[in-house]
C-alpha cells in the first residue's frame, strides 16, 4: 500500500441556475473586470488515501464522488490524477 | 399512534414537532437519536428541520449516513409514513427517498417568513383533510429551499399528482412573486411514488396555533391520524 493524494473538483451542473456564481460575477463586474462572462462556484476536495496504485486510488475516489461527494442530480465532478502523498 | 422524531446533531425543530404531536394532537411522541438503530415502535417518522451536521458538504448529505437513517429507509420501504420537513426534506432527497434536490435560494438570502402554499393533491395520507386548491398559511425558514430536478422527473411527478404543495399568492395563483426561493414550478412539497414519504420546505408543525399566527398545519397532522389509524 502507498499513500496517494487526489484532488476533486465539484461544480454545479451546467444549465442549472447558479446564484452564487452570478453574485460573484456581478461583484467582479463592479470591480472593473468587465470581460468576465461567467462564474461558477463549486467545491475543491483533497483526499489522501492508501491504495495499491494510482489507478486503484482514482477508482476509489470516483466511487466516493458518486456515493457522497457530489450530488448526482445537481453537480458534476472531475478528479485529478493521483499523486504520491 | 406513535410518532418518532429523529434528532440529528444540529436539528432544531425536533421540539416543535414533539410539541405538536403531544400537545396539539395529544398523541405519543419519542425522540430518536441519530446514532440509534431502533425506531422504538414508531408508526410515523418525522425528519425535522435544522442544520444537521452543520450543513457540511451539502445540506442533508451527511445526515443520510446516520445509523438511524438505515432504519428510516427500511420503514419507508415497508410503506411506513415518513415526513421530511425543511432539513428533513433535504435529507430525504439526499437519501434517495424522494427525487430531486434542494439548492441555495435563488436570491441567496435566508428567508424566514410566513408564506402561502396551495394544496395540489388532497388525496394523500398527509393532506386528506384539506380541499384541493385550498391556500394555507405556513412559515418557512431556510437558506437552501430551491427545489430542482431534471425536467423529465418534474414532468413525471407532476403527471402522477406527486406535487402536493405549491407556493401561491393569497388567492391561490401560482406566481413568481409567491415563490420564496426560486423552486422549479413553485414546488413546496412532494410525495414519493408509493405515497408514504412526503417532503416539504414549509413548517406545518409551526402552524398549529392561531396564537402563533396560523393553525393551518393542524389538519396536516390530523390527516395522518385519520388515515394511518384507520
Amino acid at each position: 500500500m502507498s499513500k496517494f493524494r487526489i484532488a476533486v473538483h465539484i461544480t454545479p451542473r451546467k444549465g442549472l441556475l447558479d446564484p452564487q456564481g452570478n453574485a460573484v460575477k456581478g461583484a467582479l463586474h463592479t470591480l472593473g473586470f468587465r470581460p468576465v462572462r461567467d462564474v461558477h462556484v463549486g467545491r475543491y476536495i483533497i483526499i489522501e488515501t492508501d491504495a495499491y496504485d494510482a489507478l486503484t486510488a482514482e477508482e476509489a475516489v470516483t466511487e466516493m464522488c458518486r456515493k457522497l461527494l457530489a450530488n448526482p442530480v445537481t453537480e458534476d465532478f472531475e478528479i485529478e490524477s493521483a499523486v504520491p502523498a | 399512534m406513535k410518532f418518532g422524531i429523529v434528532t440529528f446533531p444540529g436539528s432544531n425543530c425536533d421540539y416543535d414537532a414533539y410539541h405538536t404531536v403531544t400537545e396539539v394532537l395529544g398523541e405519543e411522541a419519542t425522540y430518536l437519536w441519530h446514532k440509534d438503530h431502533d425506531l422504538r415502535g414508531s408508526d410515523v417518522i418525522i425528519l425535522p428541520g435544522g442544520f444537521s451536521y452543520g450543513d457540511y458538504l451539502r445540506v442533508g448529505a451527511i445526515a443520510r449516513f446516520s445509523p438511524i437513517m438505515q432504519e428510516v429507509a427500511a420503514h419507508a420501504k415497508a410503506g411506513g409514513p415518513v415526513i421530511g420537513i425543511c432539513n428533513g426534506f433535504q435529507i430525504a432527497c439526499e437519501a434517495g427517498l424522494l427525487p430531486g434536490a434542494l439548492l441555495r435560494n435563488a436570491h441567496l438570502q435566508f428567508v424566514s417568513a410566513e408564506v402561502r402554499i396551495r394544496v395540489e393533491n388532497p388525496d394523500t395520507i398527509f393532506t386528506n383533510l384539506y380541499e384541493k386548491g385550498e391556500v394555507l398559511r405556513i412559515p418557512v425558514a431556510h437558506g437552501d429551499g430551491r427545489y430542482v430536478a431534471p425536467p423529465d422527473v418534474l414532468d413525471e411527478i407532476e403527471g402522477d399528482g406527486r406535487v402536493v404543495f405549491r407556493y401561491a399568492d393569497a388567492t391561490g395563483k401560482i406566481t413568481a412573486e409567491a415563490n420564496p426561493n426560486g423552486s422549479e414550478r413553485n414546488i413546496a412539497g412532494i410525495i414519493n411514488e408509493t405515497g408514504n414519504v412526503l417532503g416539504m420546505m414549509p413548517h406545518p408543525e409551526r402552524a398549529c396555533s392561531t396564537l402563533l399566527g396560523s393553525a393551518d398545519g393542524v389538519r396536516f397532522f390530523e390527516s395522518i391520524l385519520s388515515r394511518v389509524a384507520a
